[in-house]
């Protein structure tokens, strides 16, 4: 073995050996440092004649190659090597829980996820929402809606009442939304479409009564319009709010002190189940009341009830909500159950459109 | 208002089936609410007890050989083990097979083997065939009972009944002949009208009948009849049958006559023993504090709102509700007087409620009896009276009916198509109001429609159109589209709507849960929150602890969060979005946003986090986390934050050191936040870390109108963005935000930014102080600063600081 290929076995075996990047700069600097071993070799070139430079030349020059590259490599190995064992270090438990988001946690009332529901649908028949306070006089509530003087709901067994002022007239807790049609009417000129959700109260409780209640009653005041629309606004509203392709309503004469005439409308459905499923089935159920405005409410709000007509409905927002999601008892709705609240409760960030869909 | 359809069929000539008129009824406004069509009846048969053997196994039970003629078994006997103590040889009873449903039992029976023998049916009690409670042995029917015939139909059992769930507005159809009516203009079948008595009167009315009363419209008429030598006893089968069927208990003929004919009729009657009337009869109001034993057997304390009729014994009836048990007639009376009166419904109605006394007579009295039928009525009673227990009719006696004036509506009938959008020819239109009972007066479009005695309820143009278009069928009116207002729907929600649904999404959008809870509280919560005034006060709450309006959503919330907690969810965020009450006006009903934390719920979780930086539990929620969840319902409302100011403290329920108020502008006040007095914790009851919060969304400015809704140039420093921070000493007392608020006042141009980042007390700083670092962020605007420039900025910020909170650079 010739004195070069000693050399080359020996820097070879070094390098292999090197175990980190330190230890391959210190072959590397003992071979090819300024005063490196191949870097030796390199400095005789110069005293060489022309026929050794071309042999034994060439030969230090391919050591000289042979040995850089072997340190690159070597040093690419040992580089990669360190990085996977840095990455290795800092590996972490990736089945820790993390904190869900905030928007997750949260929870929109039913009742006010419904509301939406609502908004979004008669928004689409141009409808607006209009509002009333809670607290109403007896001439709002009653009178001006028509009941007389004597009627049973005036009377102490279904409606709260306050204590009389001195006048002696006693407010009361709005038994239903009505009296917004009243206030409207005095508020806004024909014609008037409107929507009014709310809360409202009555003397009653059990799993279908509440002594507080939500209600959504709604008012179209102008000069045409007649029962036949008024079915098919309820028809679409109905198809629209449980979200089915086809409802099929029955409308029975009824009676309401404010409406004339007036219309209980059941709405066919499947109740053979424990849920019950709209737009199939053969059974009836009750969902809402509704009527042309009687004449006498027209009046209370200052119009002509031969120039302008209209009609008017309500119906239980609680009820419809336990309808359409399930809910099986009033009562709970009031509660602030955090367990009915988590499952019976809407996602902050799924709000009803028409264009996204009710409910997700 | 219950009846069966022979009942019915008394007035109605038809061949409609069962189902057909209960659609009908329905159709016409009449909603059917249950109808027996009795078929649970049809298997029972007339059988009769051949022979009855002591059972060979138990002293208490026979064996038993029973005919049920030739259809059954092939005509020969079965045997039967029965229990009852009037089982014998020779009873005619209803019997039930194997395979019958036994609906007082609630069994349906198979072939069994009672101690041994075997038994091929059962011989019925009343009760087991739910027509009675007796059950003291099987049904013993008469000697002429058909054997092998349906005991259903020998008994009137097989008569369907009908429930109707009758409107306010209907007295006509509190009668059996009104309802008869209706459907025969419904073109259902023909009104059967019977002529009046033919009365043979003898004699007159000898007791003497005044109406003393200041208001003639509490009695607006009474009829007296006396009827001499009657005899009374049990009425005949087939009015007992009737009876029973819509759930009435027979008593003896003259009452049952009463009864019959307020169902029949609508029209209630009362009868009086002659003999126990003493003196004249007078109508009058009750003095304070009479009483009266009524025919329920239970006495009355009345007053004068109440309506009497009364004799020198005192009260003997109370007029249009119930009589009296002492004039009542037994099977002793001999002369009776029968009574057809009117009275005031609002009376009746008041006067029922507050006596607590719920009657058929009352029924049809505060919905309206027909006036004009108050005459007629007592002459059919009469005729009834003698058909059932013979006797001489007296000339009657009349007081104070003023006869009836029919009210006039003026009626064109194009209102029909104006309101309902059906087209009903005038001919139909006329002819439907005239098989109702209203008189038709004119041709043409427009008409005089006078209103029968019969219908109180119809006023007006109205009323006729929801005559016409039930009768002519509801279910032909077509859906028609509400006119398209031809154009996009603009906003359709008021700023309040808007940011009473953005509130509600912001909060849950924190991980908090939308409560609603009762608007009425216990009135020391309603004091404790500053509410309780009188005016808010309910005069009749559900119950006690329901009494007052909540003048705030805390008390609520709070309370929930107990409750909660006591099932063992103590880390709960609620909100609600609601009105609170200040005042009994529209204007006092706040629209607030309100909402708790407790336990450990903040914003990021509850509960105990290996993340956490308080690994060992979660942190307790505070005053921060009350002011963060206040300021994003502001901020959610798109009010400007930079005219948003805090103050320390809050009302009285919130920790007073712990708490703060928001404003805008020194007048309006936006909200307040805080953690809770211990006081106000012990009197609600509610323990743990809680803090709350609660922003008035009506107080919240309307937003400024712009002009144009492009938003203003940016202008982008190219500029890099410096920071300082500095940390100043100061008294404990001082307030961060006036440190901040001296620091950005410094130069508005260049300082954008003022951070808390670090608050120390410590000893090292001394007694009574403590160090505020903040962080300040300069943006250069058009040049890059010098360090003389920032020495000048520097110089600014900390005298202005030392100035306004007498902070000094921390060392």
């Amino acid at each position: 073995m010739t004195e070069l290929e000693t050399l080359k076995s020996a820097l070879l075996a070094e390098i292999a050996g090197a175990g980190d990047e330190a230890a391959i700069e210190a072959v590397r600097v003992s071979a090819l440092g300024k005063k490196g071993s191949v870097s030796e070799l390199l400095k005789t070139l110069g005293s060489m004649t022309p026929e050794e430079r071309q042999t034994r030349g060439a030969a230090i020059n391919a050591l000289k190659n042979e040995i850089t590259d072997a340190i690159t490599e070597r040093r690419t190995v040992l580089k990669d090597a360190a990085i996977d064992a840095r990455l290795k270090a800092e590996t972490l438990d990736v089945s820790l829980p993390v904190r869900s988001s905030p928007a997750e946690r949260g929870r929109i009332h039913p009742i006010s996820q419904i509301i939406d529901e609502i908004t979004a649908v008669f928004a689409d028949m141009g409808f607006s929402i209009a509002e009333g306070p809670d607290v109403e006089t007896d001439y709002y509530n009653f009178t001006a809606l028509n009941f007389p003087e004597g009627h049973p709901a005036r009377e102490m067994h279904d409606t709260f009442f306050f204590q009389a002022d001195e006048k002696g007239e006693r407010k009361v807790l709005r038994t239903h939304t009505s009296p917004v049609q009243v206030r409207t009417m005095e508020a806004q000129d024909p014609p008037i479409r409107i929507v009014i959700p709310g809360k409202t109260y009555r003397q009653d409780s059990d799993a279908t009564h509440s002594p507080m209640f939500h209600q959504v009653e709604g008012l179209v005041i102008d000069k045409k319009s007649n029962v036949g629309n008024m079915r098919w606004v309820l028809e679409e509203f109905c198809k629209a709010f449980f979200e089915v392709p086809s409802v099929t309503m029955r409308f029975r004469p009824s009676f309401f002190p404010f409406t004339e005439p007036s219309f209980e409308v059941d709405i066919q459905c499947d109740r053979s189940g424990p849920i019950v499923k709209f737009g199939e089935g053969t059974d009836w159920m009750e969902i809402l009341g509704c009527g042309m405005v009687h004449p006498n409410v027209l009046r209370s709000g200052g119009l002509d009830p031969d120039e302008y007509q209209g009609f008017a409905w309500g119906m239980g927002l609680d009820r419809i909500a336990m309808l359409k999601y399930g809910m099986p008892d009033l009562r709970d709705f009031f509660n602030a159950d955090v367990r009915w609240m988590n499952h019976y409760g809407f996602r902050p960030l799924d709000m009803p459109t028409l264009f996204g869909g009710l409910s997700q | 208002m219950k009846f069966t359809l022979s009942w019915l069929k008394d007035h109605l000539e038809t061949d409609a089936t069962l189902d057909q008129i209960c659609e009908r009824l329905t159709a016409i406004g009449l909603e059917v609410e249950d109808v027996d069509d009795k078929a649970a009846y049809k298997p029972f048969v007339i059988a009769k007890i051949l022979t009855a053997e002591q059972h060979p196994e138990a002293d208490r039970l026979r064996v038993l050989s029973v005919d049920a003629g030739p259809d059954v078994n092939g005509g020969k006997p079965l045997q039967i083990v029965c229990g009852a103590p009037n089982a014998r040889a020779g009873l005619i009873g209803a019997l039930a097979r194997p395979g019958d449903y036994v609906p007082g039992l609630d069994v349906t029976l198979g072939v069994g083997k009672i101690r041994g023998v075997e038994s091929h049916g059962m011989m019925c009690s009343e009760k087991e065939l739910n027509m009675s409670d007796e059950h003291n042995g099987i049904i013993d029917l008469p000697e002429n009972a058909p054997v092998g015939t349906s005991f259903a139909a020998y008994a009137g059992l097989d008569d369907p009944m009908i429930e109707i769930n009758l409107t306010p507005n209907r007295p006509d159809c509190t009668s059996i002949y009104g309802i008869a009516r209706d459907l025969a203009a419904s073109g259902l079948g023909t009104l059967k009208v019977s002529s009046a008595p033919a009365l043979k009167l003898e004699g007159e009315t000898t007791v003497g009948l005044t109406i003393d009363l200041d208001d003639e419209k509490l009695c607006p008429g009474f009829g007296l009849r006396l009827v001499r030598g009657v005899k009374n006893g049990p009425s005949p089968a087939w009015m007992q049958t009737r009876l029973k069927a819509i759930g009435l208990r027979p008593i003896n003929a003259l009452v049952d006559i009463t009864n019959y004919m307020t169902f029949d009729q609508g029209r209630p009657m009362h009868v009086f023993d002659a003999a126990k009337v003493k003196g004249d009869l007078t109508v009058r109001r009750a003095k304070e504090g009479e009483t009266v034993l009524a025919l329920d057997t239970r006495e009355y304390k009345l007053g004068p709102n109440n309506v009497v009729i009364a004799d020198e014994n005192g009260v003997e009836s109370i007029g249009g509700i119930m009589g009296g048990e002492h004039s009542g007639c037994d099977e002793n009376t001999v002369d009776v007087l029968i009574e057809s009166a009117l009275w005031d419904p609002i009376n009746i109605a008041k006067s029922g409620r507050t006596l607590g006394i719920i009657t058929d007579a009352r029924y049809r009295f505060e919905r309206g009896v027909d006036p004009e039928y108050m005459v007629p009525g007592l002459d059919r009673t009469t005729q009834l009276v003698l058909d059932l227990c013979g006797g001489t009719p007296a000339k009657e006696k009349i007081v104070g009916y003023k006869g009836y004036e029919a009210k006039t509506v003026d009626f064109p009938f194009s209102e029909v198509k104006r309101l309902t959008g059906l087209e009903v020819s005038i001919d139909e239109s006329r002819e439907i109001l005239t098989r109702l009972g209203f008189t038709v007066e004119g041709s043409g479009e427009r008409v005089s429609v006078k209103i029968p005695s019969w219908r109180p309820d119809v006023d007006g143009k109205a009323d006729l159109v929801e005559e016409v278009m039930r009768i002519h069928g509801v279910d032909n009116i077509k859906p028609e589209p509400l006119e398209n207002l031809g154009t996009v729907n603009g906003k359709i929600l008021t700023t309040l709507q808007i940011r009473t649904r953005t509130a509600k999404r912001a909060l849950a959008s924190r991980g908090m849960l939308e409560a609603v809870t009762w608007s009425f509280i216990p009135e020391d919560q309603a004091k404790l929150f500053g509410g309780g005034s009188p005016a808010l006060k309910l005069a009749n709450p559900i119950a006690a602890d329901m009494s007052d309006m909540r003048p705030s959503l805390l008390p609520g919330l709070l309370t929930a969060a107990q409750r909660n907690a006591d099932k063992g969810f103590g880390d709960v965020a609620i909100f609600e979005v609601s009105g609170t009450y200040e005042n009994d006006t529209p204007e006092g009903q706040r629209r607030v946003a309100g909402g708790i934390r407790r336990g450990t719920a903040s914003i990021n979780g509850a509960g105990r986090m290996w993340s956490n930086a308080t690994k060992g539990g979660g942190k307790p929620v505070d005053v921060y986390d009350a002011k963060a969840d206040a300021l994003a319902v502001i901020e959610a409302c798109g009010l400007p934050m930079g005219n948003v100011q805090i103050e320390q403290g809050g009302p009285s329920w919130y920790h007073p050191g712990r708490s703060g108020t928001i404003k805008m502008g020194p007048k309006v006040i936006l909200g307040t936040f805080g953690e809770f007095h211990p006081k106000t914790m012990a009197a609600l009851d509610v323990s743990g870390a809680l803090a709350g919060f609660e922003i008035y969304l009506d107080a919240m400015p309307e937003p400024k109108k712009k002009a144009t809704r492009t938003k203003p140039g940016l202008d982008l420093s190219p500029f890099q963005v410096v920071k300082r921070d500095f940390a100043f000493v100061v008294g404990s007392q001082v307030e961060a935000g006036a440190i901040v608020k001296a620091a950005t006042s410094a130069d508005r141009k260049l300082i954008t930014g003022v951070n808390v980042f670090d608050v120390f007390e410590g000893a090292s700083l001394g007694e009574g102080k403590k160090s505020i670092a903040i962080e300040v962020l300069i943006q250069p605007v058009d040049k890059t600063l010098t360090d003389e420039d920032f020495e000048a900025l520097t110089g600014k910020i900390v005298a202005n600081v030392e100035k306004t909170t007498g902070g000094v650079l921390r060392a």
